[in-house]
């Protein structure tokens, strides 16, 4: 172990942790295969793990209810979880740090000075921004000025779940706090979103360590979410697709199609609108995820999710117009009516052509 | 430009471009019509296993044919807007700038509530068949076009053609989920249209004072009597 004044680098920390050689290099081998990348990786990454100081991780909470970290502190594979949660060490989590009070809010004082530039703010939850952010208190002050601050002198923001990415249900209409999405609080800083409620462990450490072993943010898609993990729908890799194709659909939650496990399309399944990993990477170590278990995606990792109609339907209330009715009761109303016009319009044309028939007879 | 039109002698107002399109195009929003319908509510479920059917699949299959059917023709008939007869640029450019313009719509709309005894002779559009014809089937055949390829890039994968193309409505509508709403509402509009348009076109065939329905048919637009 280094004596000199050499500044930590992850390996060092992991091995402090009592994480043996072995193991870290198992890890390198795990995350080179989550991240898709080819086995001459897991040398880069142990290379950068050995080389690199370490990347401190500071972690905020807003208005939230703190299922992304317990998503997080399950990440699948205990490895990557010791492995992961001691590289972060997270400098500051007010949820899973050791420290309180005073002696908490120095310590995110200290990081920020010492790798001014270099931290990475991880954001979960988001900032209610009505009456001066009033109604989320952290610390003794509003949350967003708490999150303003951190982030002045941040490498990068990660906005955890889908609070910090859109707002979620805090959110939802008439949205009373007017809480709001990082991106539209932060502006002057790369953000990554990783949208899900929560998101799955295994991406979420997977964000992290592509982030603190390369040194650089993942490829991001036009919405600013990692496209290793968001690059397709839930639909696009479902189990239950070949059913979907076929026309084989679930009608009722207790038919025999249920039973069948036939797709969910009919009953309001999210899975062909919904971004994410979940049909691929599924859930608690891969066991399932909920189209597994017999209910459709609610689409939890799209935007306004809670506002976008019942999560049983397949075609959904429009609220864009204030009312409460699909595209098909609005089309049927409207083509209706102008069918009722249409054969009114013709009644009295072929009267009044008769008429004239006769007028121009007599 | 009304005023000095001939009336006394057929016009030659559609080319066969322009008719072998209408036809086509006609055919391709009733195929989309029906398919799409039969995404949003597919029909009741097939028994056996999943590999002996594919009814999904083929409704799906044949509503994105008919949508790059749609697609291409609506490039072609621009085309022909640029090549073809004065006729054919009505479709994309209704006179808005034209005070008879709006005088001769009025007098359609007149007669259509039954105001006046007669509508007025018009060699290409009448004005308010025109404006009919732009708002309702060339704004929403475009949007259904922009929305139904942004929903089909989705299915072909990022980075497909029509992902980068198109990828970007997505969240400019509010996300995946709204453009399938959205897209489903166009439907009904264009519903709306067609029902309205036929009802006209064969309306007009009978009480107006020259071809309609027979024009999109041979091409030529014939008066039933010789006054202005
Ligand atoms: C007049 C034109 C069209 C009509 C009336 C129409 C109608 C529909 C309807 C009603 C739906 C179901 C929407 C829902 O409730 O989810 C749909 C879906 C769809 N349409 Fe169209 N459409 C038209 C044009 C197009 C075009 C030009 C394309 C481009 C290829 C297209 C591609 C799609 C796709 C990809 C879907 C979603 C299929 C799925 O989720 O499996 N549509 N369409
Ligand atoms: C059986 C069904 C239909 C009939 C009988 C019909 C008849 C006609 C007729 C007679 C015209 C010429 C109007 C004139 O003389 O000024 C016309 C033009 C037109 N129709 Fe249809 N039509 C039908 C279906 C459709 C459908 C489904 C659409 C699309 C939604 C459509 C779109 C158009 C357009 C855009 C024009 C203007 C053509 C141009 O200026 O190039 N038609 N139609
Ligand atoms: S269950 Fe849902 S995600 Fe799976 S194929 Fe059916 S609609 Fe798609
Ligand atoms: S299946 Fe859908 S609703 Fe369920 S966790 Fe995944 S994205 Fe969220």
């Amino acid at each position: 172990m280094a004596t000199t004044a050499r500044p930590d680098t992850f390996y060092d920390v992991m091995r402090r942790q009592g994480v043996t050689r072995r193991s870290f290099l198992k890890f390198c081998g795990l995350t080179a295969s989550a991240l898709a990348l080819g086995p001459e990786f897991i040398g880069t990454i142990a290379h950068a793990m050995e080389t690199k100081p370490r990347t401190p991780v500071l972690w905020l909470h807003g208005l939230e209810c703190t299922c992304c970290s317990e998503s997080f502190i399950r990440s699948a594979h205990p490895l990557a979880k010791d492995v992961v949660l001691s590289m972060l060490s997270l400098d500051y989590d007010d949820t899973l740090m050791a420290a309180a009070g005073f002696q908490a809010e120095a310590m995110l004082e200290d990081t920020m000075q010492k790798y001014k530039g270099r931290y990475i703010l991880a954001v979960e939850g988001n900032p209610p921004l009505n009456e001066d952010g009033m109604f989320c208190i952290v610390g003794g002050k509003p949350f967003v000025e708490r999150l303003r601050y951190a982030a002045k002198d941040a490498a990068a923001v990660i906005a955890w779940g889908s609070c910090a990415s859109n707002g979620c249900v805090q959110a939802a209409r008439p949205n009373p706090t007017q809480a709001t999405p990082i991106h539209k609080v932060i502006t002057d800083k790369p953000i990554i979103k990783v949208p899900g409620c929560p998101p799955i462990a295994e991406v979420m450490t997977g964000v992290v360590t592509y982030m603190l072993a390369f040194d650089k943010i993942p490829e991001l898609d036009a919405q600013g979410r990692p496209k290793m993990f968001y690059g397709q729908r839930i639909h696009d890799k479902c189990y239950r697709r070949p059913h979907f194709d076929a026309g084989q659909f679930v009608e009722q939650w207790d038919d025999e199609a249920a039973r069948k496990g036939y797709c969910l399309y009919k009953v309001g399944c999210k899975g062909p609108t919904t971004y994410n990993a979940c049909s691929t990477v599924r859930w608690n170590n891969g066991v399932s995820f909920p189209i597994q278990s017999g209910h459709g995606c609610i689409g939890c990792s799209e935007e306004n999710f809670w506002d976008k109609g019942s999560f049983y339907d397949r075609v959904t209330e429009l609220n864009t117009f204030g009312v409460e009715a699909n595209a098909d009761k609005v089309g049927l109303v409207a083509a209706g009516a102008v069918g009722a016009g249409i054969a009114a319009h013709a009644a009295i044309s072929i009267a009044k052509k008769k008429d004239h028939e006769k007028e121009t007879q007599e | 430009m009304a005023s000095i039109e001939t009336f006394d002698r057929p016009v030659y107002v559609y080319e066969k471009p322009v008719r072998l399109w209408h036809w086509i195009n006609a055919l391709a929003i009733v195929v989309l019509a029906v398919t799409g319908y039969l995404i949003a509510w597919p029909p009741v479920v097939t028994a056996g296993e999943a590999s002996d059917h594919y009814l999904m699949g083929y409704v799906r299959f044949v509503h994105f044919s008919a949508g790059y059917v749609l697609a291409v023709g609506l490039i072609g008939r621009a085309y022909w807007a640029l090549v073809g007869n004065r006729y054919a640029r009505e479709l994309f450019a209704p006179r808005l700038h034209d005070v008879h313009w709006w005088q001769a719509l009025l007098h359609e709309v007149r007669w259509y509530l039954f105001l006046v005894e007669e509508p007025g002779k018009h060699a290409g559009h009448n004005p308010l068949a025109g404006l009919a014809m732009f708002l309702f089937y060339v704004l929403g055949s475009l949007f259904m076009i922009t929305t139904g390829f942004a929903l089909y890039g989705e299915g072909l994968g990022a980075g497909s053609w029509a992902a980068n193309a198109f990828g970007w409505v997505l969240p400019a509508l509010g996300g995946s989920q709204q453009v399938h709403s959205l897209h489903h509402l166009g439907m009904w509009y264009l519903v709306i249209f067609t029902l309205i348009h036929v009802y006209v076109a064969v309306r007009e065939q009978h009480l107006s004072r020259q071809s309609v329905t027979t024009t999109m048919i041979d091409g030529w637009r014939v008066w039933k009597d010789d006054r202005p």
